[in-house]
């Protein structure tokens, strides 16, 4: 097929992606970089309370946590994400900072419940007061434990963080 | 297995309560201190030194045959009666299908009683979440260590007067993480 560039030109598709028929795309790194990332976002696979049962909801068939490209993945190596699903009591507290920082750049944290936004109903001694305390959490989760839903919300809210990105990719950000 | 099964039902005879904390009033009459009733539970209320006698006792006596500890715990009464702890066994027959509820009187200044892990070997983590949270101290226990709370912890929770949100000075290893949080800060993506 030959295609008279005279004629056709670019088309702009949306803001700062041109297609030039029929095969060529023209954009921005931060556009495909951001695009890739947000579409495959790999939580590791990591429970502490009841949260985790909800978590293990979404992630079956019912509400299929795989529509948004979210694979659980069992090693952090291999993640992108941590859903701090449930109760950190202060024992649990030095195993998932280890966790996520086994997570390799970039990566990303949902707490999940009100005991991992900000320690729920327990006040008490043994009880970490959020996990935002000791870990950089970019979307909070309420509820107790959250619907399905609201985790599929928190995820794609996560998916809005991740398009607005600039640079990510780049060695000198 | 039939055979054994119908022996079994044979000699299986039901105790109340009352009937089996009588029993153990006649054969330890020096340490029972009261005997209570609740909704057809009964509890009988010990002094602590003979405790593994009694548990010995009502573990083997055919008649009574208490082979299942179901629970050990504490309780702290401060401030609503002397002594201060108790810690309650709650024992349940399997042969006979009946129970009771020891409960053994520990003191303040000396909160030490006997391990009852020779007759039950199941007491073992149960002591030692015992220990864990009151600091009660358990006599003859083989491992007893914290079960539940890191080794360095301070201070035993469950007690009234621990306050609820925890001491003022924090857990070290929680400290830890945060300092290393703190420290480890610079590399977050910030946007």
């Amino acid at each position: 097929m030959v295609i008279d560039t005279s004629t056709v030109g670019l088309v702009e598709v949306e803001e700062g992606t041109k297609i030039l028929p029929p095969n060529v795309i023209i954009t921005t790194i931060d556009k495909v970089a951001n695009w890739s990332r947000l579409s495959s976002i790999w939580p590791v696979t990591f429970g502490l309370a009841c949260c985790a049962i909800e978590m293990m909801a979404v992630g079956a068939a019912h509400y299929d946590f795989d529509r948004f490209g979210v694979i659980f993945r069992a090693s952090p190596r291999q993640a992108d994400c941590m859903i701090v699903a449930g109760t950190v009591t202060k024992k649990m507290a030095p195993v998932v900072r280890r966790v996520y920082d086994q997570i390799p750049e970039p990566r990303y944290v949902i707490a999940m419940g009100s005991c991992a936004c900000t320690g729920g109903i327990f006040r008490t001694y043994n009880t970490v007061q959020g996990c935002d305390t000791f870990l950089p959490v970019d979307v909070y989760v309420p509820g107790c434990p959250p619907r399905p839903e609201t985790l599929l919300e928190a995820v794609m809210k996560l998916q809005e963080k991740m398009r607005k990105e600039t640079a990510r990719w780049s060695p000198w950000r | 297995m039939a055979i054994v099964m119908a022996k079994l039902s044979e000699s299986a005879i039901k105790k109340d309560p009352a009937q089996i904390a009588e029993k153990i009033k006649e054969k330890f009459p020096e340490d029972v201190v009261e005997i209570t009733n609740f909704r057809d539970q009964g509890s009988v209320i010990v002094k602590k030194d003979r405790i593994v006698n009694i548990c010995r006792y009502l573990h083997d006596e055919a008649d009574l045959r208490f082979d299942l500890l179901k629970d050990l715990c504490g309780v702290d009464y401060k401030g609503k009666k002397e002594p201060r702890f108790e810690v309650v066994y709650t024992l349940y027959s399997i042969r006979h299908r009946h129970m009771i509820r020891l409960r053994a009187q520990v003191h303040e200044n000396d909160p030490k009683i006997n391990s009852v892990t020779p007759v039950w070997i199941g007491a073992d983590w149960h002591e030692r979440e015992c220990f864990d949270m009151f600091g009660i101290i358990f006599s003859g226990h083989p491992d007893l260590r914290r079960i539940l709370l890191p080794e360095d912890w301070e201070g035993y929770p469950l007690r009234k007067d621990y306050p609820l949100a925890g001491p003022e000075k924090e857990w070290q290893g929680f400290v830890e993480v945060l300092e290393k949080a703190k420290e480890l800060k610079e590399f977050d993506w910030e946007g």
